[in-house]
């Protein structure tokens, strides 16, 4: 069987892969999904501590459905952010959209 | 079990790294779609059997297609110019490597790190107990309640932020 170190270190990797897509993605879409990698690494780790800890206590499953509900409301409210801001400033560059710069 | 894992794991990695690389927005969109289904694919190896479908329905079936219908709503060109990634993509790079290392380094530390897997109790039904854990005052009902009012007030938030004002003059 395999250890729970194989899921972890797969988590992070993921995680840090979403995190690179965040920070160096100029498109806000892009930026968009970089978090949800971010977010589908932290619900392995959930998911796979339920199952190596204890699987008849449903603490880590319960959490992972709850990021599932956040993760939707985060990407419907940031799409409509984008799609809003294309609207106004034909361009969803992350770059350049400074308005709020001073 | 350990090849499964093994594939799964390179299918994960490699459609992540083509979703933060890929030039086109469609294509990285199409690669988070492979990606979470292999997301699916451990879950059902961590008898989440549950967590699968779901990530299957909402992640792949709701998420990932609204992320194409943005990428639709939001291009003049069907190719975008310039480059995919920002100019301080190097640091970038450095910052999500020392997270991973970081991260290695702090895991390997814990005693519980490589700890085998608690045994699966044979007749035990996972569904039905996450289904009792969500709607039982002991447990998480609370909760439960309160990320469903998060979501439709998110959902109404989106629906008033990407709406139109304009847009209703031109149905006469």
């Amino acid at each position: 069987m395999i250890p729970l170190s194989w899921y972890l270190i797969l988590s992070a990797a993921l995680f840090s892969i979403g995190l690179f897509g965040v920070l160096a993605r100029r498109n806000a879409i892009a930026i968009l999904l970089g978090v949800e990698l971010m977010l589908n690494a932290v619900n392995i780790n959930l998911v796979a501590f339920w199952r190596y800890l204890d699987p008849t206590v449903m603490t880590g499953q319960v959490f992972a459905i709850i990021v599932f509900a956040v993760a939707a409301a985060e990407v419907a409210v940031g799409l409509a952010l984008v799609i809003s801001v294309y609207r106004n400033r034909k361009t969803v560059v992350a770059d350049e959209l400074d308005m709020m710069k001073w | 079990m350990t090849i499964l894992f093994l594939i799964t794991a390179v299918v994960i990695l490699a459609s992540a790294m083509m979703v933060v690389t890929s030039r086109n927005l469609v294509h990285a969109a199409l690669w988070l779609v492979a990606s979470l289904f292999g997301v699916a694919m451990l879950y059902a190896q961590l008898n989440a059997s549950f967590m699968a479908v779901v990530q299957v329905v909402v992640y792949i079936g709701a998420i990932a297609i609204l992320f194409i219908f943005a990428v639709m709503l939001t291009r003049r060109e069907i190719r975008d110019k310039g480059p995919g990634l920002n100019k301080n993509w190097g640091i970038a790079a450095l910052v999500s490597l020392l997270t991973f290392g970081g991260l290695a380094v702090l895991l390997s530390n814990w005693s519980g790190f490589s700890q085998p897997s608690a045994d699966f109790p044979s007749g035990f039904d996972a569904v039905g107990a996450l289904g009792n854990a969500l709607v039982s005052p002991d447990a998480f009902v609370l909760p439960f309640e309160v990320a469903s009012i998060l979501l439709v007030a998110a959902l109404v938030g989106a629906v008033y932020i990407a709406y139109n004002p304009r847009s209703g003059d031109n149905r006469k």
